[in-house]
């Protein structure tokens, strides 16, 4: 038990820590970083609570992909960065007046809950919904593709329409590039594509 | 010392907190602004997970995949919207952009 207590407290420590590098780092780049950090911290966390399958896919789904696609982005636009901070001394005294009355409520509610509601029906972190002899993804599993089945092909479309909406969005058609046009291709027919000449002899083909 | 339910909620909220106030201070920068949306969805996922472990219940993870996912279609749509307020203005400062009032 030690050794668990030992184990979340590094681990809620590094995400913290570096959720907050995230938002107060100087270079988008490196805050791009400390997001990648805070994931794989997160994920340990939900090892540690015996969730290991959204762990895996926390470090799959944010570290392989959306961390990436952040630091494509931050890299690809020539931004002056320095000019997007000037704000950031004014805002702060608010912004942490905000979040200090945020993070007590919270904290507050959350203690309240712990201490009343759920904790009578507490299992422990072991009994994570899933019989002894199921890992945490067979579970999942279960009841992902029979109970939620709805659901689970309703996110398949949500990718989908994110993703149409992303091609359509940074889709460019630049003028002066020679492009297919599949259309104008199938509309072709032997009329349009040829023409028979009988040129005088002696004489060339005009254009 | 065992760890309990209040542990991984006070880091949730703690963690929310730190997503609000990225996006209070850095007002200009929209790339951070979109790291701290990430930061609250993945408390909001950790409250989740905490929940679902501790009530012995599968839901919560079940329903912390789908706020998985509609964060990634969301982190893609964002990122293109970027790209393009980029191209259009040259520049991704945020505060004075009032372009859709036409």
């Amino acid at each position: 038990m030690a050794l668990q207590a030992i184990a979340f407290y590094l681990m809620a420590a590094v995400t913290l820590a570096s959720g907050f590098c995230v938002v107060s780092a100087r270079n988008p780049v490196h805050s791009v970083l400390w997001l990648i950090l805070a994931f794989f911290s997160a994920a340990g966390l939900f090892v540690l609570i015996g969730a290991e399958f959204l762990a895996m896919l926390l470090v799959v789904v944010y570290v392989g992909a959306v961390a990436v696609l952040f630091l494509f982005v931050v890299m690809m636009l020539d931004v002056d960065f320095a000019s997007l901070r000037q704000g950031f001394a004014r805002y702060m005294p608010f912004g942490l007046l905000i979040g200090a009355f945020l993070a007590a409520e919270m904290v507050l509610v959350a203690s309240t809950v712990a201490g009343q509601g759920a904790a009578k029906h507490s299992l422990g972190p072991a009994a994570s919904g899933t019989g002894s002899a199921l890992s945490n993804a067979e579970a999942i599993g279960r009841v992902l593709y029979t109970d939620y089945i709805y659901f689970f092909q309703a996110a398949g479309l949500v990718l989908l329409v994110a993703m149409i909406g992303a091609i359509v969005l940074t889709l460019r058609h630049k003028p002066g590039v020679k492009r297919q046009v599949i259309m104008d291709q199938v509309l072709r027919t032997p009329k349009t594509g040829m023409k028979i000449v009988n040129p005088k002899s002696g004489e060339g083909i005009e254009g | 010392m065992i760890i309990g339910l209040a542990h991984y909620l006070a880091v949730a909220a703690i963690l929310f907190t730190i997503g609000v106030f990225g996006i209070f201070v850095n007002r200009k920068n929209i790339i951070v602004i979109l790291m701290s949306v990430e930061l609250i969805l993945l408390a909001v996922n950790i409250n989740l997970v905490a929940f679902s472990a501790y009530l012995g219940n599968l839901t919560g993870q079940i329903f912390a995949m789908f706020v998985l996912t509609v964060a990634a279609a969301e982190a893609a749509v964002g990122l293109a919207i970027l790209v393009t307020f980029f191209r259009n203005r040259g520049d991704i400062a945020v505060d004075d952009a009032s372009m859709m009032k036409g």
